[in-house]
């Protein structure tokens, strides 16, 4: 009796593990599907957006079969080094956090961050200039950066969660604010409308996108930001001990790059290109 | 195993607790209060009142936790009309849609506890009140309800162990309790495991003294 059940669990775990094989060769990429217009998903739940259709482009370009999974954002760096899936491409900034976990491929795309508020906040016409790069410097930056300390104060100010955005927030860069993170881009959206959040930062895509898709009178205020804790571009992430796959998915993006592949799906899905 | 991290995040997960234990004891006040009221509708003979308290711990019980959050926090927080009231007052805060949430569902399964602790007193005890001369409202605060007390320990000790649990999930509309917390150390260091297990051994810390507290009080108030 005892043998029958042993080799029954041996059978099972040795069937486990071909099945594990045979698939070792497709490329597992995770994303959000969770943050349109980079990665969302459609009404009948198939995960869509510029990263999904460049997904599968650059893996055309490597000649590997590709595989996109979804997983939740807060999660999604944990996941990629415990081996769930190979790569993540989910709207991820390149930056000196993250980089001391995993490896990034050169940079894809690129988007500037924007503070949204609802139409009749009293933040709105601000002044400030069109955009800032923190990088850069200088004193019309630090000059900015006062000004909104001043606005933001004893503001709430929401974000999602492990976001360059929220790194931001908590910079100092702006002073003390009341900071809250929510899990996903949605549910920041859904409490700026209710009102719980007095000020909203996040991808300006992003909101233009809610705003359009829900008819909120969402609007941008304040300057666009980049550089800095906003990071480099968004690129590939991948464990650093993949340096194989690494060099395939640079090559790749360089390759859509020269053939006008990356501008062609960005302006398919932003509008605008956002290629780099 | 990062040990360095775990003892970098102790002082922080344990500031964190502080919070789950506030929204746990205030949750649990208010729904032990509001349960004793469903547990008496429960037991009235008016068959429209007992249908009604039954109805409503059959919907708190039959419903996840966390969908209750979510109806109570991003759905109240849809309806625009609600936004004028005073009510949003209240139910603009995260910290208090999360107590709304977890009192309601506790005191569904407080009132079902000490509904079948009441029915468990064996009308004897009550006649002997009833020939002593006392009266009925007596008999119900100095007789009925505490062995009804004595009698629900076991259960409502679990209850408590259970809701413990279920205030994680206030961390999920930005509460930044244990589990809060632990999830926000987490998106900085990428190292899940190492940060669970801290947040995780707190919590069966706390579920520890709350089963001991109860198991002392059970022997307490032992009618043996």
């Amino acid at each position: 009796m005892m043998n029958i059940f042993k080799k029954t669990i041996f059978s099972v775990l040795f069937s486990l593990l071909i099945i594990g094989n045979v698939n070792a060769d497709k490329i597992k990429i995770g994303t959000e599907g969770a943050y349109p217009p980079w990665n969302s998903k459609d009404a009948s739940g198939k995960l869509i957006g510029f990263e999904v259709e460049l997904a599968y482009t650059l893996c055309r370009y490597i000649g590997q079969q590709c595989e996109i999974v979804e997983q939740d954002w807060d999660g999604m760096i944990p996941a990629l080094i415990m081996r769930k899936f190979d790569a993540i491409m989910a709207g991820m900034s390149i930056t000196a956090e993250r980089q001391k976990a995993i490896s990034f491929s050169q940079g894809y795309a690129d988007e500037v961050a924007s503070l949204a508020v609802m139409k009749g906040s009293d933040l709105e016409g601000m002044n400030t200039p069109e955009g800032i790069n923190l990088t850069l410097g200088g004193s019309g930056v630090k000059k900015t950066l006062k000004t909104l300390t001043g606005a933001l104060a004893g503001k709430t100010v929401c974000t999602q969660t492990a976001t360059i955005h929220q790194n931001f927030l908590e910079s100092g860069d702006v002073g003390k604010i009341n900071l809250r993170t929510y899990k996903t881009q949605d549910e920041v959206n859904l409490d700026l409308a209710s009102g719980r959040c007095d000020v909203a930062l996040a991808a300006a895509v992003a909101f233009t996108d809610y705003a359009e898709k829900s008819g909120k009178p969402v609007v941008l205020v304040g300057p666009t930001f980049s550089g800095g804790a906003f990071g480099n571009g968004v690129g590939v992430g991948i464990r650093k001990d993949d340096t194989e796959l690494l060099k395939a998915f640079n090559k790749a993006i360089e390759k859509a790059r020269k053939n006008g592949d990356i501008s062609r799906i960005a302006t398919k899905w932003f509008g605008f290109d956002a290629s780099m | 195993m990062d040990l360095e991290l775990m003892i970098n995040s102790l002082p922080k997960l344990l500031n964190a607790a502080v919070i789950t234990l506030k929204l746990l004891s205030v949750s649990l006040i208010i729904g032990l209060f509001i349960g004793l009221f469903f547990a008496i509708l429960r037991l009235n003979k008016n068959i429209f009142i007992s249908r009604f308290a039954y109805g409503y711990s059959y919907v708190f019980r039959g419903t996840p936790l966390l969908v209750q959050i979510f109806i109570i926090y991003f759905g109240l927080g849809q309806i625009e009309y609600l936004r004028s009231t005073v009510l949003w007052v209240i139910l603009k805060e995260p910290y208090w849609c999360a107590i709304i949430a977890f009192a309601l569902n506790t005191s569904a399964y407080t009132s079902e506890i000490l509904r079948s602790a009441f029915q468990t007193i064996k009308p004897g005890i009550i006649e002997a009140g009833k020939s002593l001369g006392i009266s009925n409202k007596v008999i119900f605060y100095k007789i009925q309800i505490p062995i009804a007390i004595r009698q629900s320990l076991p259960a409502y000790g679990n209850e408590i162990i259970l809701m413990m649990k279920g205030t994680s999930l206030a961390s999920t509309v930005t509460i930044m309790d244990l589990t809060g917390v632990a999830k926000y150390i987490i998106s900085t260091t990428f190292k899940p495991i190492e940060v669970f297990i801290v947040a995780g051994g707190i919590y069966l810390f706390m579920t520890f003294i709350i089963h001991n507290v109860i198991k002392f009080l059970e022997k307490k108030y032992s009618f043996n």
